[in-house]
């Protein structure tokens, strides 16, 4: 096992200039003896049009990491950037799609997807156009008005996706979306999602504790320890785009699997 | 619970036979007709009432009180739960007052309300609107502070205003519990008006039940009672209606209608 953590080779997709730039990254949850280190000092960046997957066992803080670079959550020490400027607050620029779809009962799948176009002040016009073009993309198409106790969990977890992808954010940020879906659901939405990436070219970061998932999705992969949550690894997947299922079933992609496991689990033993 | 009409008609028959049990016993007993009539002489009253055409003017009376009432009553609830809701240093200072208020029995102010309003219609407003008041605001409170912490984050994430996180979350989340409280505020606006009523009044439903009582006329007095549960019955449906229309998405309070209520324990 390579013991070094390199720096991903500048792929087709990527640039040299660094998105998303995290240095000696801490945070602190409450004060002084009573208070819980949810991260401890994480360093990484992530390169324009880079699909980051970030993986690691629950608690581990991840969610904490995409609050703190969604500029929900103040760190405590260390830096945060988003293309060269500190993360201070929230900004528009950013599409984040969160643990639970959080959509809004009172409003239909349009009025959903339409949320950041409202908050934000933009053309309504034009918006609708785009929303109704990637609900199509999602395979939502003729759901524009219905509203969400209609669909079903991986519906709605689309839904959410799209809303995240309406305001063309450059960065979008997802933490476990496709948690609480079934396992063939998942796999397709894996597919789909990648899909809209490669038609979109963004820059994101994904955050999941599925070990296949992190490495069918990933440029790289950064797997997170807990208590308090570190990086412990970092690298690079190198299969060809894009990725059809049955890349799962194949030497490379179980050579990458074992070694997000080995640095999810330093001390040897199985992790099943 | 899904019920077909054979149990529709048994539930006709069982209130049937509790009448029949009731008239029988008042006739074995030889009750009294001032301590308790019979529903024969009941339903008499209440034919004989209508014929003279007795109750529309008081009917009309106590409506109005009701609804004047429920609307000035809820208004100042729904404004000043929004206050408390969203500046915590409002609700610092008001909590105490609150509390006091909430567990006073508010109906125990309405003699001083006649005190102060005189006998007529202002008097009687204000009373149900002091009775009205407090679920409304409650339900206001705990509705707008229930949003979950996700969609707050959700809005954060997309650089809401605090104006655009209670527009566009607070207030529809918080509709389920206001809808709530409306309907809670509609009983407790018609029994501030009736309480009102009794101790003094010129016209309602419960000066007349007060008149009745000095000539012991105990069968118009029930008669009075059916006519203001159906009074009860038809406010609260209205109000039952228009949350239907405005929380379509709403499917969680068909189910128990007092679910959302954070005033189960209100004190009158
Ligand atoms: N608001 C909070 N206040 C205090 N501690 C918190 C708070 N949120 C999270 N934590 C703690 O921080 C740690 C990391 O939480 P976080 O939600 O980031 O984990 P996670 O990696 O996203 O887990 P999961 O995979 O289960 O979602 C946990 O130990 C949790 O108990
Ligand atoms: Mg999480």
């Amino acid at each position: 096992m390579d013991a070094t953590v390199e720096r991903p080779p500048p792929t087709a997709y990527s640039s040299v200039k660094d998105v998303i730039s995290v240095r000696r990254l801490s945070l602190k949850y409450g004060r002084g003896a009573a208070g819980l280190l949810a991260l401890s000092d994480i360093s990484f960046s992530v390169a324009d049009g880079e699909f980051i997957v970030v993986v690691g066992p629950s608690g581990c803080g991840k969610s904490t990491l995409l609050k703190v670079l969604a500029g929900l959550l103040p760190q405590t020490e260390g830096e945060a950037s988003l293309n060269g400027t500190p993360i201070k607050g929230s900004r528009r620029d950013i599409g984040v799609v969160f643990q639970s779809p959080v959509l809004f009962p009172w409003r239909s799948v349009l009025g959903n997807v339409m949320l950041p176009a409202d908050v934000q002040g933009l053309d309504q016009a034009r918006m609708q156009q785009r929303a109704l073009d990637l609900l199509n993309l999602v395979g939502l198409q003729g759901f524009e008005d219905r509203y969400p106790r209609e669909l079903s969990g991986g519906m709605q977890q689309r839904v959410g996706i799209v809303r995240a992808l309406i305001h063309d954010p450059a960065i979008l940020l997802m933490d476990e979306p496709f948690g609480a879906l079934d396992a063939m659901t998942r796999e397709t939405m894996n597919v789909e999602l990648q899909r809209i990436w490669m038609e979109r070219r963004k820059t994101v970061l994904f955050i999941t504790h599925s070990t296949a998932e992190a490495v069918f999705l990933a440029d790289r992969v950064i797997v997170m320890t807990s208590r308090p949550g570190r990086i412990g690894d970092e690298f690079a997947v190198d299969l060809p785009r894009p990725r059809k299922l049955a890349v799962m079933n194949t030497e490379a992609f179980g050579a990458y699997v074992k070694r997000v496991r080995a640095a999810l689990n330093p001390g040897g033993g199985g992790l099943d | 619970m899904r019920r077909g009409p054979v149990s529709f008609v048994l539930r006709l028959l069982f209130i049937a036979a509790l009448l029949g049990v009731w008239e029988w016993a008042v006739v074995f007993f030889q009750t009294p007709a001032y301590i308790v009539p019979a529903p024969s002489s009941i339903a008499y009253a209440m034919y004989n009432g209508i014929a003279t055409n007795l109750y529309v003017g008081h009917i009309g009376a106590t409506v109005g009180e009701t609804l004047l009432g429920f609307v000035l009553g809820c208004a100042l609830a729904f404004v000043l739960g929004t206050i408390v809701a969203l500046s915590r240093t409002v609700e610092y200072y008001l909590y105490p007052i609150i509390i006091m208020f909430q567990a006073m029995p508010k109906v125990a102010l309405v003699p001083l309300i006649l005190v102060w309003f005189g006998l007529g219609l202002t008097s009687k407003v204000i009373s149900a609107a002091l009775v009205a008041f407090f679920p409304l605001m409650v339900n206001t409170i705990v509705g707008l502070r229930s949003a979950d912490e996700d969609r707050i984050n959700l809005m954060r994430s997309l650089s809401a205003s605090r104006w655009q996180i209670f527009r566009m979350l607070q207030l529809p989340n918080a509709m389920p519990y206001i809808f709530a409280g409306l309907e809670i505020a509609m009983i407790f606006a018609l029994i501030g008006a009736i309480v009102a009523e009794l101790i003094s009044a010129e016209r309602g439903l419960g000066m007349l039940m007060q008149s009745m009582s000095f000539t012991m006329d105990v069968a118009g007095q029930f008669s009075i009672l059916f006519i203001l549960s159906i009074l009860g019955l038809i406010l609260n449906g209205l109000v039952t209606l228009v949350r239907r229309q405005v929380l379509f998405w709403d499917t969680s309070r068909d189910a128990d209608a007092n679910e959302q209520s954070a005033t189960k324990g209100e004190v009158l």
